[in-house]
């Protein structure tokens, strides 16, 4: 008998802690549910997350009620007599048909707000994001801007194994990144989203969807954002071992920010281009090289030069070490099986930076160096 | 006894020892070793996913490097579904349906054999990849191409033949169960008296015929794209990665049905003997059955909100995916109709069939937030998600398997289990399981992505709280362990019919049954 009661209790408490759980959190939002978001869409698919939600717990609390109800009345030790009744048509039928009127109810919102998510009509300007193993592009499609965005590098430093630095120290930990996109609000943006290598998702919670970057497509999505803030997101979709370093940071800067972070940006473009332009030294080669290769290619061929599981070692390779500083800078800039095609990525004096670097580092100390210039005739 | 019965005994060959299970042709014998094999499937894929639980314990990489983590989601998943789950159930068929349907064994016993042993060699060809370079399978039990295909390591291949054989092994066994419920049922037999476990059974085989060579199919497509120059998948040949994804599914989601269906049987078995009642509107649950397994053809893109599919085509699979809420009501109040006004008594089957219809609804109402397509744009891909599946294979499927390995276990043995440490063990297990799973609702809402090696430290309170419960449920499972072997190795003896409301041919044998079951075929009226 205190067996069955003890059953009892843990039971109810069971049943009240699962039901009550949802309704006393929702008071502290952002840990315990979706954000409300900024854009309209993003408020529109709040509600009817809430409004299903409400429905699921009102059905559920129905339907346990009468169960409970029933394991507490018609159990054999408080002396219920089996009743025999095994069919009842007309229950049979409400049973079948209320649930389906409740599905008509919810699928007119989700249907209005669907439309309205996949409407593509013309919007004021685009952006094209590119999904690569493991970081984004943006490319401003009318303002000749294009930038990577990398996970920041106190991030990436507190990430690795045994790191020693404490996660909870790192602003943002994992949520940051070098280079945000940056939008003005109250502007319809368009996203053209593809990939360069495998499938990823461009994810921003506050924006209210996602959207899959799949190489071979161009998917679009749009959002129109109204208050300027940061607002994080990651990679939803699994794209290889460091599918949880790639995080989305969406910048919405006023208009007249906006317009002053753009000029910023074609001033840096141009500075790049010159540097492409001009001769460098070994130490100017190096120094750069170092902050590319940790940026680009340490998550495969490591810090250290030594490579790990499938990722092939540098430290010591033959190309890096005896093949022509040509074949070398050829290797980067058109990729080999999972390694990209890095021409697609980076400048001139980038690329010349880090094959500089892979040839001596860590010991490699080929010695020779190749220029921008020499780059860009291996194009 | 009859002279037929002498006459078959005489010319039985009794193989002893390590005969007795290679060259085994009984059903029961059969079905223990599914049962065993997918228990050590069981404890292997759970060790992977403690190995998950402990990495993601706090915020910060600390015990494994992140593709090895992705090697345990993959491996964790592919082991549970493939090698846990779909054995356990095939395990309590062949135990259970020639007993239910007054049969002296399954229709097709060498075949029997075959289907079995397959699985060894399957999980070994599997398992093997985490020993070569390169390691196992790292791109999610789903396998999405490209990640699969032109970027996973050259074990891949491996992974591949293993599901092959798999596949094999499955149709062999849906086809041996199909061929036993349509041809040895007894006199009287009739289909709409079969028992439920044994009608999900027979829809589920169906399930699986149509949908494992699909699967093979997606497989050797990724076999050819890998190694013989194709480009399926691979869209810089002409090839379409979302291809991929819709082929899967196809598969996948049946799948899922594949995995649930017979858990409803199981607990349509359970819930009406410990209510001593009969199953309320039982030719109702047999359409709401073939209802949802027919549904479960045609909402496969739920999968794939996010890929950018046309919005018509979004809305038809937002729409046909809610209908599935329907059927799968009716099962539920169905459940809830059957212990209304019974005379319950709550042994440890009964507990967890009680749990498992509680948890599944969670578990199904989850998954109708995230069959309405504008909201899973936000849930796709996040711990929400995984809450959902964990509540429906975990707390759904599993909790079933183990109320019938309870239910079942002293017809099986001839003894009765432990039915203390059976109360403790379904205790523990059900307050860790929602300490495991249900926080993960909250991290994912809160923008937790899946498969993730670390985390924003916002998510940390919801993971610490989930790795504490999976601990507990993964260690509280080696009481089951030791519950079983205990009513194996002996006990209070099991009467022929064990529990007070069982009906059914099965409870009308000695426990545990003959071996050839049903010498005779019994009369049902």
């Amino acid at each position: 008998m205190s067996v069955i009661k003890q059953c009892l209790v843990s039971h109810t408490l069971l049943l009240i802690t699962m039901l009550v759980a949802p309704f006393s959190v929702l008071a502290e939002e952002s840990k315990f549910n979706m954000p409300r978001g900024v854009t309209e869409i993003s408020e529109e698919v709040y509600d009817i997350h809430m409004l299903v939600f409400y429905i699921c717990c009102v059905i559920g609390i129905a339907v346990f009620a009468v169960m409970f109800y029933s394991l507490l009345k018609h159990r054999k030790s408080v002396g219920a007599v089996p009743s025999q009744f095994h069919d009842n048509t007309a229950v049979e039928i409400i049973w079948t048909l209320v649930p389906t009127l409740i599905l008509v109810l919810i699928a007119v919102p989700a249907t209005k707000t669907l439309l309205k998510i996949e409407v593509d009509r013309e919007a004021d300007m685009s952006i094209k994001v590119t999904g690569w193993q493991w970081k984004w592009q943006y490319e401003y499609l009318d303002e000749d801007i294009s930038f990577f965005s990398n996970l920041s590098e106190a991030s990436n430093q507190a990430r690795q194994r045994a790191s020693g630095i404490d996660p909870s120290t790192v602003e943002n930990y994992l949520l940051d990144v070098d280079n945000p996109v940056v939008i003005p609000v109250n502007t319809r943006v368009r996203f053209l989203v593809t990939s360069a290598d495998v499938i990823h998702s461009w994810w921003v919670p506050a924006l209210g969807w996602k959207q899959d970057a799949i190489p071979g497509f161009i998917n679009t999505a749009w959002t129109e954002v109204k208050e300027p803030g940061i607002y994080r997101g990651q990679c939803a979709e699994l794209c290889g071992k460091d599918h949880g370093y790639m995080p989305v940071v969406l910048e919405a800067k006023s208009q007249a920010d906006y317009a002053e972070w753009v000029k910023e940006q074609q001033r840096k473009q141009e500075e790049a281009m010159l540097a492409s332009g001009r001769d460098w030294s070994m130490d100017e080669l190096m120094s750069r090289g170092e902050k590319i290769y940790t940026a680009n290619c340490a998550a495969c061929h490591q810090a250290n030069g030594e490579g790990i599981g499938m990722f092939p070692a540098l430290k010591g390779s033959p190309v890096a070490t005896q093949g022509s500083v040509e074949e070398h800078t050829k290797l980067v800039l058109n990729g080999l099986n999972a390694m990209p095609a890095f021409g697609a990525q980076l400048n001139d004096a980038d690329i010349a930076a880090i094959v500089t670097y892979e040839r001596n580092a860590w010991g490699n100390d080929v010695g020779d160096m190749i220029q921008p210039s020499a780059v860009k005739a291996l194009r | 006894m009859s002279t037929a019965i002498t006459h078959e005994e005489e010319h039985h060959e009794d193989l002893t020892g390590w005969r007795r299970w290679v060259f085994a042709t009984n059903h029961k014998d059969i079905g223990t070793m599914y049962l065993w094999f997918s228990f050590a499937m069981f404890l292997l894929g759970g060790a992977f996913a403690l190995v998950i639980r402990a990495e993601l314990f706090v915020p910060g990489l600390q015990l494994v490097e992140p593709d090895f983590f992705n090697q345990m989601t993959t491996m964790h998943g592919l082991i549970m579904v493939f090698g846990a789950v779909m054995p356990a159930t095939v395990g309590m068929a062949n135990w259970m349906v020639p007993l239910m349907i007054g049969a002296p064994d399954m229709a097709l016993p060498r075949m029997n054999n075959w289907s079995f042993w397959i699985l060894p060699f399957a999980f070994s060809l599997l398992v093997s990849t985490f020993f070569m370079e390169g390691g196992a399978p790292a791109f999610g039990w789903t396998f999405y191409a490209p990640l699969s295909t032109t970027f996973a390591p050259s074990t891949t291949d491996f992974f591949i033949f293993g599901v092959h054989l798999m596949g094999f092994s499955s149709i062999m066994g849906s086809i041996n169960i199909i061929a036993t419920i349509l041809n040895l049922r007894a006199p009287g037999m009739t289909l709409m008296k079969l028992p439920l476990f044994v009608w999900t059974w027979l829809i589920t085989a169906f399930l699986l015929i149509a949908v494992m060579p699909v699967l093979a199919g997606a497989v050797t497509m990724m076999l050819m794209d890998r190694n013989f120059g194709t480009s399926f998948f691979d869209a810089a040949g002409g090839g379409d990665p979302v291809l991929f994804q819709h082929v899967f599914w196809f598969f996948g989601h049946p799948e899922v049905y594949i995995m649930i269906l017979p858990a409803f049987g199981i607990v349509s078995q359970i819930i009406p003997t410990f209510a001593r009642k009969p199953l309320f509107g039982y030719a109702s649950m047999v359409y709401a059955v073939a209802a949802i397994a027919f549904l479960s053809f045609i909402v496969w893109a739920h999968h794939m909100f996010a890929v950018g599919m046309p919005v018509a085509g979004e809305l038809y699979f937002m729409y046909a995916t809610t209908l599935i809420a329907i059927p799968t009501g009716v099962k539920v109040f169905n459940w809830v109709a059957t212990m209304w006004r019974g005379a319950m008594t709550f042994e440890t089957p009964m507990l967890f069939a009680i749990a498992f219809v509680v948890l599944f609804t969670i578990g199904g109402l989850s998954g109708l937030m995230l069959g309405v397509a504008p909201a899973d744009k936000q849930y796709h891909d996040t711990y929400f998600v995984v809450a959902h599946f964990h509540y429906v294979l975990v707390t759904g499927a599993v909790f079933a398997l183990m109320a019938g390995t309870y239910y079942w276990l002293p017809k099986w043995t001839g003894y009765m289990y432990d039915e203390r440490l059976g109360k403790i063990h379904f205790w523990i297990s059900t307050i860790s399981v929602n300490v495991l799973f249900f926080p993960m609702h909250f991290s994912g809402l809160a923008g937790m992505p899946r498969r993730i090696p670390d985390y924003a430290v916002q998510f940390a309170d919801w993971n610490f709280l989930s790795s504490v419960g999976g601990f507990v449920f993964g260690f509280s499972q080696l009481l089951f362990f030791y519950i079983v072997i205990k009513a194996i190795r002996g006990g209070e003896p099991a009467t022929n019919r064990v529990w007070e409301g069982a009906e059914g041919l099965e409870w009308t044998l000695s426990s545990p049954p003959p071996h050839h079951s049903f010498t005779v075929p019994p009369e049902v009226r």
